[in-house]
This record gives C-alpha cells, sequence and structure tokens, in this order.
C-alpha cells in the first residue's frame, strides 16, 4: 500500500470529527481564512473571477478598490451570504481553518456563526437592546438569565459600548446614535463567539467621531478575533489594516484582486501600477 | 431700467397672478372632492346614531331578544355570538395567513408564491353569500346542522386574502438588511422571518388583522347560510348562533315597526363596536411603539 492509498483509507474510515482534527492539524498556522481561485456569478454576470486571498489570524485584511469592482462580493463569499441572492453561483474554495465553507455537507449555519458580519446600514433589531444582543445566543440554545446577562454584558464591553447603554438596556436599539446602533451591531455580531468578523464598510454612514470609535475598537478586537474589512476609504484602510487586498476590474467587469500585501508596503511600494495610479489619485 | 426688463417684469406678475389662480381653483376642487369623500360616512354615521340612539340603553346590551311587540329586549346574545364568530374566524385565518404572507414575501415569484398572490385576488374577490354556500356545503351539510363553526369557517374566508395582503405588504417595507442581519448571525431563515421579520412589521399586520375584523363583522350575507341566527342565548360552537349583522338584516326584513327600531340600534352597537375595536387596536400600536422608541 502506498502512502497516497493510506491516506485515502484514512479519511473514508475516519468519522468527521476526526477528520475535522485532521484538517485542523494540517490548517497552515497563522492563515484563518484562504480564498483559492473563487469566481462569483450572478446569473450569467461574471461578478469577481480568480481571486485568492489568505486572510491572517488576529489580523485586520482590507479590501479596497473603486466602487463596483467587486469588494463586498468577496466579502460576502466569506460567511455565504451570497448565497442569498437569486441565481448567484460560485467556483473555488473558501477554506476556514483548511475546510471548504462550500464543500457539500457544510452546515451553512455553522459558518455563519464562526464567521460574522457588520454591515454597512446599521441594522439593529426593532427590539431592545439587551435582545438585539441576546438574539444570536438566544439562537444557539442559550436560555439562562444569568448566562445570558453575562454574553450582553461582554459583548457591549468588547464593543465599547457598555458604559453608554448600561442603564437603559430595554430600551430600543433603534434609539440610539448611528454611531452606537453600528457598535451594538459588533456587539450582536460578537454574542454568538465568531472566529472572524466581516466588516462592509462600517463606517460609511457615520460622522468622524463615530467612525474613529470604530477604527478603535477594530484594533481591540483583533486581538481575540479576525477581521476583514471592506472600505472605499484608502485612508481608512491605511489607518486601521495590517494586510490590503487591492481590487480592480477587468475588462469584462469582473472584479480580480490584482496585488496582496502588508498594509504598509502596498501603500508606499505598490507592485502593480494599477495599485499605484489607485492609490495616487490617478485612477480615472 | 430698461423698456425689456420693465416688459419682462410685467409679463411675470401677470403669470403670477394666473398661477395663483390655478392654484386657488385646483385646491378648490380638491377640498370639494375630499368633503364628497366623507360626506357617506358622516351621513351614515348621523343617520344610524339618529334612528338608533333613540333607543339605546343598557338593557340593549344586556338582555336576549324579544318577541315582536314585547319592548325593551336586547341583543346581548348577537354580541357575544358576534365575538365568537369573529374570534372563530381569527382562529382559522390568521395563523395560515401570517404564514403564506411570509412565503410569498420570501419565495415572491415561486410557482406557489405566484399561486398564492393570484388566489388572493381571486379569492377577495369572491361574492361574500359564494363563500356561505361554500361553507354550508363543506360543514353544514355533513354536520347536518348550521353551527358558529360554519360561520366562523366562512369568516375566516373572507379575512385570508385580506389578511395576506396586508401582511405581504407590510413585510416588503421590512429593510432588507433586517434579514441579512438575523441570517448571518446564523439564523435559519425560519427563525429570521418569525422572530425578526414578523415582528418588525407587526403593526402593519395588525392594522390588516384589524381591517379583516371590521369587514367581516359587518358579514351577514355568508352567516345566512351557515351560523344562521339564533333568537336565543347560546355559546355552543356546534350549534347556530346569533350575529350582529345577521341580527340587523332579520329585524330590517321584518314588517314590524318595532323591530325595525332594534334594526337601527343593532346597528349603531355593531358600528360602535367595530370602531371601537379599531381604536383600541390603534392606541395598542401606537404604545408599543412608544415602547420601542421609533
Amino acid at each position: 500500500m502506498t502512502i497516497d492509498q493510506t491516506a485515502w483509507l484514512n479519511i473514508l474510515t475516519s468519522t468527521p470529527a476526526q477528520v475535522h482534527e485532521q484538517a485542523q492539524k494540517h490548517a497552515i498556522a497563522g492563515i484563518k481564512m484562504q480564498v483559492q481561485n473563487m469566481a462569483v456569478y450572478y446569473g450569467n454576470f461574471c461578478a469577481v473571477r480568480d481571486v485568492n486571498l489568505k486572510i491572517n489570524e488576529h489580523h485586520i485584511t482590507a479590501i479596497i478598490g473603486p466602487s463596483g469592482c467587486g469588494k463586498s462580493t468577496v466579502l460576502r463569499s466569506l460567511n455565504r451570504m451570497n448565497d442569498l441572492v437569486p441565481k448567484s453561483r460560485i467556483e473555488g474554495q473558501v477554506m476556514l481553518d483548511g475546510e471548504n465553507l462550500y464543500a457539500p455537507g457544510v452546515d451553512v449555519v455553522d459558518g455563519r456563526r464562526r464567521v460574522g458580519m457588520v454591515f454597512q446600514r446599521p441594522n439593529p433589531f426593532p427590539k431592545s437592546i439587551y435582545d438585539n444582543v441576546a438574539y444570536g445566543p438566544r439562537l444557539y440554545g442559550i436560555g439562562n438569565k444569568r448566562e445570558l446577562d453575562e454574553i450582553v454584558e461582554h459583548s457591549l464591553h468588547q464593543a465599547a459600548l457598555w458604559d453608554e447603554v448600561k442603564d437603559k438596556l430595554n430600551q430600543s436599539g433603534l434609539a440610539l446614535s448611528g454611531g452606537q446602533q453600528q457598535r451594538l451591531c459588533i456587539a450582536r455580531a460578537i454574542a454568538v463567539e465568531p472566529e472572524v468578523i466581516l466588516m462592509d464598510e462600517p463606517a460609511s454612514s457615520l460622522d468622524p467621531i463615530a467612525t474613529l470609535k470604530i477604527e478603535d475598537l477594530m484594533q481591540e478586537l483583533k486581538r481575540d478575533y479576525t477581521i476583514v474589512i471592506v472600505t472605499h476609504n484608502m485612508q481608512q484602510a491605511a489607518r486601521v489594516s495590517d494586510y490590503t487586498a487591492m481590487m480592480m476590474m477587468n475588462e469584462d467587469r469582473s472584479g480580480t484582486i490584482i496585488e496582496v500585501d502588508e498594509t504598509r508596503n502596498l501603500f508606499t511600494r505598490p507592485k502593480d501600477r494599477r495599485t499605484e495610479d489607485y492609490i495616487t489619485g490617478r485612477f480615472g | 431700467m430698461s423698456a425689456i426688463s420693465v416688459a419682462v417684469h410685467a409679463r411675470n406678475r401677470q403669470r403670477y397672478q394666473f398661477r395663483r389662480g390655478v392654484n386657488a381653483v385646483m385646491l378648490g376642487l380638491t377640498s370639494v372632492a375630499t368633503v364628497v369623500a366623507i360626506l357617506p360616512l358622516i351621513w351614515i354615521l348621523g343617520y344610524v346614531l339618529q334612528e338608533g340612539g333613540r333607543f339605546l340603553s343598557l338593557d340593549f346590551f344586556t338582555q336576549l331578544p324579544t318577541p315582536v311587540g314585547v319592548p325593551g329586549g336586547g341583543v346581548a346574545n348577537a354580541i357575544v355570538g358576534s365575538a365568537i364568530l369573529v374570534g372563530l374566524a381569527c382562529l382559522f385565518a390568521i395563523p395560515p395567513a401570517l404564514l403564506a404572507a411570509i412565503y410569498a414575501h420570501a419565495r415572491p415569484n415561486t410557482p406557489l408564491g405566484l399561486a398564492l398572490r393570484f388566489g388572493t385576488d381571486v379569492l377577495s374577490g369572491v361574492p361574500s353569500i359564494v363563500v356561505g354556500i361554500f361553507a354550508y356545503t363543506v360543514v353544514v351539510l355533513p354536520l347536518r346542522r348550521f353551527s358558529a363553526l360554519a360561520g366562523g369557517l366562512a369568516l375566516a374566508v373572507i379575512m385570508l386574502p385580506i389578511i395576506i395582503r396586508a401582511t405581504e405588504e407590510m413585510l416588503k417595507l421590512v429593510p432588507k438588511n433586517l434579514r441579512e442581519g438575523s441570517l448571518a448571525l446564523g439564523a435559519p431563515e425560519w427563525k429570521t422571518q418569525l422572530r425578526v421579520m414578523l415582528p418588525a412589521a407587526l403593526d402593519g399586520v395588525v392594522t390588516g388583522v384589524m381591517l379583516g375584523i371590521a369587514r367581516v363583522a359587518g358579514e351577514a350575507a355568508p352567516l345566512v347560510l351557515t351560523s344562521f341566527g339564533n333568537p336565543f342565548w347560546s355559546t355552543d360552537v356546534t350549534q347556530p348562533m346569533a350575529a350582529l349583522p345577521h341580527m340587523i338584516f332579520v329585524y330590517a326584513i321584518a314588517p314590524y315597526k318595532d323591530w325595525h327600531d332594534k334594526a337601527w340600534t343593532t346597528a349603531l352597537v355593531l358600528i360602535v363596536l367595530v370602531l371601537g375595536l379599531n381604536i383600541a387596536a390603534r392606541l395598542l400600536i401606537s404604545w408599543r411603539r412608544r415602547q420601542l422608541g421609533a
């Protein structure tokens, strides 16, 4: 029996838990997610193609690029939110800890729990602040009041919102200011203990002060989580991220990542001419 | 000032006067149309109040109907009967209507979604007497007796399209990103719909249900063939039951003066009860809105 055959036999005879363990072991240390040769189609339209991206654990990866180049599509493919778009189709692989999120039989719900998301417009549910944060944990069957209290307080603390709302947890989440609402949404995402948090232009509808708060918060959060942020604000990407992926549209209007590097390098010594044009503002 | 600019100025003034005139005429027309639209309502309310108010008394709410010529008496059994019939209708109609509306909203272009939309349109156009015949055939004939159950079912069929339509329209108004926010937390679609979408649309859904109730609370035709009416006290849903609109019908077509008066009074009671229910629901909604601070 060759080594290859042994490996196959192992896989065929292992329980899912064992396979998972194997996959965990083989996951390359430090790389939390990896997108391989991904293409996303909406109907016949190819929105992005040839996307390759590594997302490092406990770092912030920014995706920048001009409008319509598919930044959000790439981001939303990381927790299968594109599945919600009718007639969408994906090729290639999105690995989370070495496991393909799009492999047949993978639980979408579990994937979305592990990869949380914060949206462009704050979208608190029309419920109390407490119920907003407790919504996720309750989904996963936590009904114990004391346990929920703890999760809510911890999540709001982590989202740097606790001090502002601790006396009005029963008020509606909609009564908060835009910046507070966005931090509430971050707290809501944190409450289900995700491993990765996706942020789709999380500060684009906020004023500069609220934006600064969110950016500071991201630096705090990256100690516990891996963060991917889409932004059309290059200064923001330069300020907050450790790695930056530059996206650009091809002639057929599909988007591709043209360059990924440490943020410092990408902004000071871009390798691709198009990146340089874009970050220096010479892009048409 | 040059001659040209003086001329232009004069013309502008003229045009301005003309535009003001047109504005006044249009404002007048729309005001008249508004009054014409409200007039029937005021007229009906006023007339019913005038004709029915004279015989209104506490007894009318607490007593059973009396035979012809016997003074006094009331429509207590019809008030309770109407409440039971409408309650049954809500019980039969609201749960399936909400679920169907959720489906139609979440899967609008599937064959089932399209069929549902077409079906509700057709159903809302079916005359209520036909619905009555339907309930008569499927409930009254097999059970071999008129019953409140059959009446409730007939009213439920009439309510269904109203609630489905209202709920679907309200769900459409809920921002899409609420659904995404819930799904992104790993919530399954059905929990997202029931715990986020439906509560977010609740105000409108309640309004839709109230519209449905207001509509069926005044239906007499389907009840003639189903709950049949009952001059006595009965809360047994398997037996014939009195109802306010049916009572009005019976009183109004009878050849007795005192029954005609009672028909008016019953009409007044029906209108006031439905109106009261509507106001209560609206107060509840605004109270809930204040609670949510939005």
